[in-house]
């Protein structure tokens, strides 16, 4: 969990961020990446985007496959090395990376060090904003009626809770709805979705019906496979909720993108 | 107990179309009842970091603390048996019964005594059982196997226990049917009193083993733990070798946590400290007192990489905090043990072929963790059993080829650009200006219930470096 005390350093006058665009980022909705480059260069960050990565890893981690696993963490460990942060808009993708990364090399003592220098160096977006960066509110609007899902490895593995709330706070026009059961698994849970699918599929019921019952027009979070998960399960029970990230809100960026699963921007 | 783990998602399946499961399942209320306890004392946290390290003291010097809880129990006219299989413990248990001339057995519950089959071995030797803890007595009357470690028959509804109380108890004199839960209970009092007086043996679990005094610790909220273990002439306890704590001041760190945990209870009614068979002093009290010391693996996992599964006190918060043991209920797991516990130790105890299904019927969401008293790393050691399947081969070949190629692609990110672009491009290209599929290929687990949103086309790395050589 990031710790602000640990921060007493203040940050560079314009901290170099590697930007780890995470793989469904990458491939679904570039959106978000934009997102994420704009509002850290308005908080004054210096953004790159290194061009040797892929993926955190987590597919492989989380499959059992230690081995691929390494060699996945030893490419970003050499493609982000140098930056100040390392900064991406996911809480899985980021806490693989912080949590994850320094039990990875159990008997490389070498790797293990660069490993943790690097998990210290590694936020969620929205976190880093206001924990590291100490942005307390965004100049931005969105008309509507948002409710917020805490996507899991962000909020357990992280910390991740009162930081994207403070700042969707800030948005001009925008009404924030809690939902019942807002901390429960929506069920994306990586393979677990295609691996179980019909749970999988109740727990999204779940949890769309508790977003639904807030009477909500948008859905946020801040993690691409369960912004897709529960896209999908709203999709396919006719509803019009608008589905962005929550970085798309934050930058204003939700006339550049139709709402996830949608075919029109709105 | 015959496990149907290795069918956990067809279990899984049957069990969200099962209405009565389903309906029982929306009213368990232990998640509000524990946070209301556990916000209510300030040192919780204290007490969980305690709890964990005088378990950490205690597995670092098992042998020790149980040979000086072997000798207190003897020291107090009791017998202690060490089983290292749960045919060992069966054959003890089936022993003891023999050398008393017991015919007739009431029970308490015991998890660790349906780990190794009491159950069927007393059967097998045709001994009279009852049930006296009022969940496992349910499933006693509906021959169904506990779907929870402390709520047994939590899959009921209270219609089905009804009707199981009124088919089974015209035999007693009971012709009319009960629907308050008072009056469930009532009845299952007046029915199970005849069979506690009748008892020649009573086993129960054991809560805890306290070294320092060679005592039992059992906790009920029914007085069935108390009446099992002092009524009978013989008293068997079994219980896995981890649950020994040292010093009765030790015991009451984790008789704090556990009824917290698992029922939201500050204490549970009852709590019972058994030291020994009776003294001449004593009013009451079996003539015999064993435990019966059950094994069966756990030694293999001190200091291995399931060791913090050790500190386990089976308390049921995983299990009740679980969504996916929400969706589908514990029969679905197939053993003994259920949900985030039961999928380690199923693997553990009975096979990752047989139980490989569990550890992966997981979202890694956390909340088992978060919400366990003893800090047990669960993903975590989930995790560990899909890395043991991996490297056993036990994935099946589909997955297997599916990561390796993906695991290439993702350490050659050059390849992986181009093979990502156009891949992009073309599921861009076919989902239109619809945004989702309805449909697609290789998903169809995905859109089975869900539409599949459909990329955008471009990949930001594309769409970032275009831009780039359009800033130069």
């Amino acid at each position: 969990m990031s710790d602000p005390h640990s921060e007493s350093m203040s940050p560079p006058k314009a901290p170099r961020v590697g930007l780890f665009v995470t793989c469904l980022v990458d491939l679904f909705r570039p959106n978000v990446g934009f997102s994420a480059v704009e509002l850290l260069e308005r908080a004054g960050c210096v953004v790159e985007v290194p061009e040797l990565q892929t993926c955190c890893g987590q597919p492989a981690y989380n499959s059992g496959d230690f081995a691929t696993t390494q060699r996945i963490a030893k490419q970003v460990i050499d493609a982000f090395e140098g930056y100040d942060y390392v900064v991406g808009p996911s809480g899985s993708c980021l806490g693989t990376l912080r949590e994850h990364y320094p039990n990875l090399f159990p008997i490389d003592a070498r790797m293990e060090n660069r490993a943790r220098a690097l998990a210290q160096r590694s936020y969620e977006l929205v976190s880093f904003l206001t924990d590291v960066m100490g942005v307390t509110e965004v100049e931005t609007q969105y008309s509507g009626r948002v409710t917020y899902h805490d996507a899991c490895a962000g909020l357990r593995e992280l910390g991740v809770k009162g930081q994207p709330r403070q700042l969707l706070a800030s948005v001009a026009g925008l009404e924030l709805q809690e939902m019942d059961d807002v901390e429960v698994c929506c069920g994306f849970g990586g393979t677990f979705c295609v691996k179980f699918p019909e749970i999988s599929s109740r727990m999204a019921s779940d949890k769309v019906a508790n977003a639904q019952a807030t009477g909500a027009d948008t859905l946020l979070a801040g993690d691409m496979g369960c912004l897709m998960n529960m896209a999908g399960r709203l999709s396919r029970l006719g509803s019009d909720i608008k589905v962005y990230h929550v970085a798309e809100v934050l930058a204003g960026r939700t006339d550049e993108a139709p709402p996830i699963a949608d075919g029109e921007i709105r | 107990m015959k496990a149907t783990s290795s069918t956990f998602r067809q279990n899984s399946r049957e069990a969200l179309l099962d209405d009565d499961l389903q309906q029982a399942l929306s009213k368990m209320g232990f998640l509000g009842a524990r946070k209301r306890v556990v916000d209510a004392l300030p040192e919780w946290e204290e007490l969980r970091t305690t709890a964990r390290e005088i378990k950490e003291h205690t597995l670092a010097h098992l042998d020790f603390y149980l040979e000086e809880f072997e000798k207190n129990v003897r020291a107090n006219g009791g017998h202690v048996h060490w089983c290292s299989t749960p045919e060992d413990a069966s054959a003890t248990v089936l022993s003891i019964l023999k050398e008393a001339g017991a015919r007739k057995v009431i029970k308490g519950k015991s998890m660790a005594g349906e780990e190794v089959g009491i159950n069927e071995a007393l059967e097998a030797a045709a001994i009279d059982r009852l049930e006296t803890d009022l969940g496992e007595y349910i499933i006693q009357l509906a021959d169904e196997p506990p779907s929870h470690i402390i709520a047994p028959a939590i899959h009921k509804t209270k219609a089905q226990i009804t009707e199981l109380f009124h088919d089974h108890h015209q035999v007693h004199g009971k012709t009319e049917r009960v629907t308050e839960v008072a009056s469930i209970v009532n009845e299952a009092r007046e029915v199970l009193r005849d069979g506690f007086l009748a008892a020649d043996a009573g086993i129960t679990g054991g809560n805890f083993l306290v070294a320092e005094t060679g005592s039992v610790a059992l906790v009920t909220n029914e007085g069935n733990g108390d009446l099992t273990s002092t009524l009978p002439r013989v008293h068997i306890v079994t219980a896995g070798i981890e649950k020994v704590v040292p010093t009765l001041d030790d015991l009451s760190v984790y008789l704090r946590l556990l009824a917290r945990s698992a029922t939201g209870q500050e204490m549970s009614v009852y709590t019972t400290l058994t030291t020994g068979p009776r003294r001449a002093v004593d009013l009451d009290g079996a003539a015999e007192f064993h435990v019966v010391l059950i094994d069966n693996g756990r030694s293999q996992w001190l200091g291995n990489e399931f060791h913090e599964m050790l500190r386990c006190i089976r308390c049921g918060a995983c299990l009740n905090h679980c969504p996916v043991w929400n969706s589908v209920g514990g029969h679905a797991y197939g053993w003994v043990y259920s949900g985030p516990m039961g999928s380690v130790l199923t693997p553990l105890m009975i096979g990752l072929e047989e139980a490989g299904q569990l550890p992966n019927a997981c979202t890694m969401n956390g909340r088992c963790q978060s919400v366990c008293p003893m800090s047990i790393p669960l993903p975590s050691l989930m995790r560990r059993l899909r890395f043991r399947q991996h490297d056993q081969g036990l994935s099946g070949l589909g997955t297997r080829i599916a990561l390796a190629v993906w695991g290439f692609m993702a350490t050659q990110p050059r390849c992986y650009r181009l093979v990502t672009r156009v891949g992009i491009g073309l599921l861009g290209l076919l989902s239109g200006t619809r945004g989702r599929f309805r449909r697609l290929l290789f998903a169809e687990a995905w859109t089975e219930e869900r539409d599949f949103p459909a990329p955008a086309g471009e990949t930001f790395m594309g769409a970032w470096k275009k831009a780039a050589r359009g800033r130069k």
